[in-house]
């Protein structure tokens, strides 16, 4: 076994592990650590494919902005007491029918593709190349996506405003 | 550089080569993590007492005191004491904490800084990992620190606590901004991210002389800002030990306690060294334009120490900070950040990238 495996099979372990405590804990502050611990190794992986452009991008947005807000926000709202109710065996089974059909359904099609072996050693995606094709609006340019993105982030920021802002009357 | 014995490639490339003759290649890689991470754990251990030892004498010097003088000449041994005793403390124990992220979160605090401190380059070839984007890795990961620390706050059911850890996270949040903004000044300067590259191109000439004007503000809001990333005063109100006792680590005792106690020197540590790097040329000699023979000279100077000087003038500074200033109130402290450096920073970015333009940096 290579490094390289060793380290995929334990960050995938993680993200599994992880994953599972995630929706499976009645404590909700443990369930946002959780998935702090996936949205890390989900990093890990990047790393491990030399995409450190991503992984960075992940580790900043995912951990470090997204979980950092869902934390505070439950730090805000909750108590430490509180549990959250496991839900009935109504809501169980359903849910779990649902999970295993998902599960089963991307498993079957990923064993039925015939992955072809790497041939192509992983290359270091230059960021002076993803920050070009972000502005440019030629081949390989997201000028558009980028500008239509920044639009919608716009509407959002100005839509939290409004809601958050004081009623006069 | 002027002098081969500074260069530490060969010396690293000749252990690589050598444990990679030994060894298979997987247990090669594990020794080689392991040395990396004795190395950088005998560090912390060296230079977070240092950093309490030089900030308890920096603080008595402030206030015209003589500061810790019994243990020791100069009371050099002092936090050596202070360490034994906080590592046999008891640890004590809650009884109505989330005993697991309890548990959790000062290992989540120092993990980070171990992190970040990775991707510093100390001299040529002294560098644990040089990433293609060694300064984005950077910001990316010393953003996870405020988990822990959030964590902290929550779990030990307290609301001094609660409420330390509530401001720390409003202010870490707005502070990264800063941090980030200021240091993508100087990555339009640079045009690159790359730590080693970063310090090769200031061979010239540091970047704070270079990209002058521009420059110099983004060192300024740098130092803020880190300072408020890294909790310290005139910061430091998510520990407020007047109003809130100590904030989020109050519940914490012995080791537990030291951790985020190291954590803290440790990413002071970091923070300036990212600024010495960035700003300062790292260990990069100090170098005027054309001026050979005054190059040559600076050359004999060990890069080791130019940046261990150039890390602990900064720190010096932040120390500076820390004792002088009266601590903000979290309402003057999000104003400071969100209408005053944010737009600073913004506008210099853009000033900044024009004279990159035109060409009028050094």
């Amino acid at each position: 076994m290579t490094s390289n495996q060793f380290m995929f099979l334990l960050f995938s372990a993680v993200i599994v592990i992880f994953s599972i405590l995630t929706v499976t804990s009645r404590r909700i502050l443990r369930a946002a650590t959780f998935l702090l611990f996936v949205l890390v190794s989900t990093a890990g992986l990047y790393f491990l494919l030399k995409y450190n452009y991503l992984a960075a991008i992940q580790l900043t947005l995912y951990a470090g902005g997204i979980v950092v807000l869902i934390i505070f926000s439950i730090l805000l709202t909750s108590h430490i007491s509180e549990k959250l109710p496991t839900a009935g065996l109504l809501k169980k089974w359903p849910a779990a029918l649902v999970a295993l059909v998902g599960a089963a359904l991307c498993i079957v099609v990923i064993l039925q593709y015939n992955f072809p072996g790497s041939v192509v050693d992983t290359e270091v995606v230059n960021v002076r190349d993803i920050g070009n094709s972000l502005i440019s609006y030629g081949e390989k340019g997201y000028a558009l996506p980028f500008e239509v993105i920044s639009v919608l982030l716009l509407a959002a920021l100005i839509g939290a405003i409004v809601l958050a802002k004081k009623r006069k009357d | 550089m002027a002098f081969n014995i500074y260069d530490f490639t060969s010396f690293t490339q000749s252990i690589d080569e050598a444990l990679y003759e030994w060894l298979p290649p997987f247990w090669a890689l594990i020794v080689e993590m392991t040395i990396i991470g004795l190395v950088f754990l005998i560090g912390y251990a060296i230079i977070g007492l240092f950093l309490v030892y030089a900030e308890r004498k920096v603080c008595a010097f402030m206030q015209n005191r003589v500061g810790p003088n019994r243990v020791g000449p100069y009371g050099i041994f002092q936090t050596i004491a202070d360490f034994i005793k906080l590592l046999m403390k008891e640890l004590v124990y809650i009884k109505n904490s989330d005993k697991l992220l309890f548990n959790i979160a000062p290992f989540i605090v120092i993990i980070a800084s171990f992190m970040a401190i990775a991707a510093i380059p100390f001299a040529k070839g002294l560098h644990a990992i040089d990433f293609d984007i060694g300064i984005m890795y950077v910001i990316a990961v010393t953003s996870l620190g405020v988990v822990g620390v959030l964590l902290a706050g929550w779990s030990s059911n307290n609301k001094y606590s609660l409420i330390g850890a509530m401001r720390s996270g409003a202010q870490i949040i707005s502070y990264e901004l800063s941090v980030g903004l200021s240091l993508l000044t100087i990555i339009v300067l640079a045009g690159t991210m790359q730590f080693s590259e970063v310090v090769e191109l200031q061979s010239s000439g540091w970047f704070i002389f270079k990209g002058h004007i521009p420059a110099c503000i983004a060192f300024v809001i740098f130092l803020i800002a880190s300072t408020a990333e890294t909790n310290r005063g005139p910061f430091d109100l998510a520990e407020a030990e007047s109003e809130l006792t100590a904030g989020f680590h109050t519940e914490y005792s012995g080791i537990k306690f030291a951790f985020f106690f190291l954590a803290e020197y440790m990413n002071m540590f970091i923070v300036a060294s990212i600024a010495a790097t960035v700003f300062l040329g790292g260990w990069m000699p100090f170098h005027i334009g054309s001026w050979e023979g005054f190059n040559y000279v600076m050359d004999f100077i060990p890069p080791l120490f130019w940046y261990f000087g150039k890390t602990a003038f900064i720190i010096w500074l932040m120390m500076w900070f820390k004792w002088t200033f009266p601590r903000l109130r979290i309402d003057q402290l999000l104003n400071l950040e969100w209408k005053y450096l944010l737009p600073i920073n913004l506008v210099n970015i853009l000033i900044m990238a024009f004279i990159v333009l035109m060409g009028w940096h050094f």
